[in-house]
């Protein structure tokens, strides 16, 4: 196999707990996302569009809708036979079977993999955000710097910082100081948890980190903070753009809503940074004699009867005469019925809104099930659920995966309530 | 289907389809949104289990070879069997330029007799219709013929249109008894719709015969000629099918995809329709956007007017515009205040600020590609 001088490794494994049902039954990378894509697709075509054509994407957070949404790789162009993309799952060996147990020990139980392709340079990517990067600018930086590790870093408004691991750099973008999470923070440049790697030196520190019982075998809290401290050549990659964390409720209502925006901060009609995924077989859309679409996407294989403003629709979804959505976001073959009124709500794949329904109704209450999770003007209604006729949700609710009609003791869920099957969410 | 293989046929040089067809087989003429015509076709012998799938292409191909591509979409990139394109070639033998269909099978004789399956079905890449062959093969068995042509009732089609067609006669037993190609005065209710099925031993030793006789056109040298000498029988199909024949038929076909049983019969069937996917983001109304009774395809901006259209991938209509009746083809753009009526923009066409284009019902007004007006 021909050596590559760059390999990506994509972090796909994490849960995104905080995306409440929406992630209950599939991984946070796997999550639709802009009317037709999964989160996962922007890092994909972001490694495609940067000519990194060897990615290894390591999941292990119910990874079934994962793996078939990548399969070998077409959409991106990554089924290549020296190269392309790799599925890796946690796996048994001979002594004992390990699930990962940090970002590093991801990478480390991985190291084989890596080692076959014996890359110079090693880019670790998250699938969790939303944007466009040009990953082989950033390599250029990290041989001009002769940088050991480079990450790449964001300028955030002061009051965020204390979220993020927030980098001390020198003027020639050196860093001196990485702290995770500071109570106080230094600076407001943050860690977008992209890293390259000389992949010797990355072995190193894995195996010293793997090593280490009191390590949480972590990027952020471990590998980095102890090549700080042997006095690596550390840098600061700033990018500027749009870069988007979509792991709560409301960031991904609220990225998601961006795309309506006549001239979106996000554009995904960029000829030359095509955002690919994998495409459903569908024909184009049809609007009805009493359809009404305005400030809204929407993609194939949806037939329109209804009114739709500042919505998000992805593909197949049928919307049909005399309902109104507003401000939502309805995924994958979701139908809606007739004289149906929707306010800000977010709608799972494959679930069936029936007629006279109202979602949205009344003012905010504190949701009564997990207000960690569900605590904005949303209401989430899982996949593949039916929510029967003239049912009345307010907001904030939540409506679990796979409800069925005779789940609903009451057609009216008022705000803050919830409807969720015994299993194994938190 | 294991049994049989499929060979399309895109058709000679013509002008039917106008501007259209002038730098484009008709088969690669764009079609309902996304779609090519030849998507039909080719998705019709896949949903029936054909996995060997040969198209002979002849004049403007290089759109068609760019949609086809290694056949990927229609999942006939195979390492054996899958799709095959056969341009004409020169050989000491070959003689270039396909005289007819005929001529064009017999060139690629060593296709047919590599290939292995008992039949083979032969259709035209530029019909628009959505049919499983399957039922076809059986009867062409059960009848035990030796050509069975699939035909359709011509009750939705003008004179106009039955005047490009092959008027068929059968007696009760379904055997055809007349076959009159493109006639000038059509009588007749039955249509020949392009598709024949035959066995493959059977096609071989046709056309070794009729290459030594000089014949080149598989249906005015051998199907009318053989009648009597051979059993040929009709194969009734019922669905919905238009032959991309004339402007008119084209501009129909396309606006019958707004009558929603038309449009769940030929797109949203489980025998689904493929085509090349491009990768485009979903479509995006702006504030002013008032599209009804319309088909939008991806990629496409809209801040104006649309009514009873068809636009396909990537097209931009802008503020104050008024379009209606009309199909606007990839990537095309119409401006501010512009307004159109019973138009047909090609590819890449702008219209500028407010220039008004009105065509007719029977004679949409064409806009031939990359064209600013």
């Amino acid at each position: 196999m021909a050596r590559k001088e760059i390999i990506a490794l994509l972090l796909a494994g994490g849960q995104g707990s905080r995306l409440g049902v929406l992630t209950k039954n599939i991984a946070k990378p796997a999550v639709l996302f802009g009317g037709k894509y999964r989160i996962i697709d922007f890092t994909l075509s972001n490694c495609i569009n940067s000519n990194i054509d060897t990615v290894g994407v390591l999941t292990q957070y119910q990874p079934l809708k994962l793996h078939s949404h990548i399969g070998i790789g077409k959409p991106w162009d990554l089924d290549r036979r020296n190269g392309g993309v790799t599925i890796l799952t946690p796996y048994q060996r001979q002594e004992k079977g390990e699930w990962y147990s940090g970002t590093a020990d991801a990478v480390l139980q991985n190291i084989s993999y890596v080692e076959e392709l014996s890359p110079k340079y090693v880019i670790i990517l998250s699938g969790d955000h939303i944007y466009k990067m040009n990953y082989s600018e950033m390599l250029e930086f990290h041989k001009k710097k002769n940088a050991d590790a480079t990450i790449s870093v964001i300028d955030v408004p002061w009051e965020e910082a204390s979220r993020y691991g927030i980098m001390s750099v020198t003027e020639n973008s050196k860093i001196y100081e990485f702290e995770e999470k500071p109570g106080n923070p230094k600076s407001t440049l943050a860690s977008m948890g992209i890293y390259i790697f000389n992949w010797e030196i990355l072995k190193d520190y894995l195996q010293k980190d793997h090593d280490n019982p009191n390590s949480e075998h972590d990027f952020g809290k471990n590998i980095i903070p102890g090549m700080l401290k042997d006095g690596r050549k550390l840098y600061a990659y700033k990018f500027v753009g749009y870069w988007r964390d979509v792991g709560t409720i409301q960031a991904y209502w609220e990225s998601n809503m961006n795309l309506t925006e006549r001239i979106p901060e996000f554009n995904l009609f960029d000829p030359y940074w095509r955002i690919y995924t994998l495409n459903p077989v569908y024909p184009a859309h049809f609007i009805g004699e009493t359809g009404k679409v305005m400030k809204s996407i929407v993609a194939e294989g949806c037939i329109i009867h209804g009114t739709v403003i500042n919505s998000v629709i992805f593909p197949g979804v049928t919307v049909q005469e005399g309902t109104v959505i507003q401000d939502s976001i309805i995924m994958s073959d979701a139908f809606i019925g007739a004289n149906t009124e929707i306010n800000c709500c977010i709608i799972g794949e494959g679930s069936v809104v029936g007629n006279s329904v109202r979602i949205g109704v009344g003012e905010f209450a504190e949701n009564r099930y997990n207000p960690k999770v569900y605590n904005t003007n949303i209401t989430v209604v899982g996949y593949n659920t039916v929510i029967p006729n003239g049912t009345i949700l307010g907001r904030n609710v939540v409506i679990d995966n796979h409800i069925i009609p005779q789940d609903f003791t009451s057609s009216v869920i008022p705000s803050g309530g919830y409807l969720i099957k015994g299993g194994d969410e938190q | 289907m294991k049994r049989a293989m499929g060979i399309i046929l895109t058709g000679g040089k013509n002008n039917r389809l106008k501007e259209l067809s002038s730098e484009r087989s008709i088969a690669a003429v764009p079609f309902g949104g996304k779609y090519r015509a030849i998507d039909f076709t080719l998705s019709n012998m896949v949903n029936s289990g054909i996995v060997n799938v040969g198209v002979m292409t002849q004049y403007s191909i290089r759109s068609l070879i760019d949609h086809l591509g290694s056949g990927k979409e229609w999942d006939l990139d195979r390492k054996t069997d899958g799709l095959r394109i056969f341009p004409p070639y020169l050989s000491e033998t070959g003689t270039g330029w396909y005289k007819g269909s005929a001529d064009a099978l017999y060139n690629n004789l060593t296709f047919l007799e590599r290939s292995d399956e008992e039949f083979v079905v032969i259709a035209n890449g530029y019909s628009i219709y959505n049919m499983d062959y399957g039922p076809m093969l059986e009867q062409h068995v059960d009848k035990d013929a030796d050509i069975t042509i699939a035909c359709r009732a011509l009750d939705d089609l003008t004179e106009n249109d039955r005047k490009t067609l092959g008027i068929v006669e059968i007696d009760q037993d379904s055997r055809i008894v007349d076959f009159k190609e493109k006639p000038l005065n059509p009588t007749g209710n039955l249509g020949s719709m392009g598709v024949y099925i035959m066995k493959r031993k059977f096609l071989i030793e046709l056309l070794e015969d009729s290459a030594a006789k000089g014949y080149t056109d598989l249906v005015m040298d051998i199907i009318i000629r053989s009648l009597d000498s051979m059993r040929i029988y009709a194969y009734i199909f019922t669905g919905y099918w238009r032959p991309l024949n004339s402007i008119q038929l084209y501009y129909r076909a396309n606006m019958d995809l707004l009558d929603p049983r038309i449009r769940r019969e030929l797109l949203m069937d489980r025998r689904k329709i493929y085509t090349k996917v491009k990768d485009e983001a979903p479509a995006k109304y702006n504030e002013e956007a008032c599209v009804k009774n319309s088909i939008v395809a991806d990629g496409c901006i809209i801040e104006g007017t649309v009514e009873n259209s068809i636009l396909l991938r990537g097209v931009r209509v802008m503020k104050g515009v008024h379009i209606s009746n009309s199909i606007l083809m990839q990537g095309s753009t119409v401006q501010e205040d512009a307004q159109l009526n019973y138009c047909i923009l090609d590819k890449g066409v702008v219209i500028t600020s407010g220039k008004t284009l009105n065509g007719d019902q029977e004679w949409p007004l064409i806009v031939g590609k990359n064209i600013i007006v």
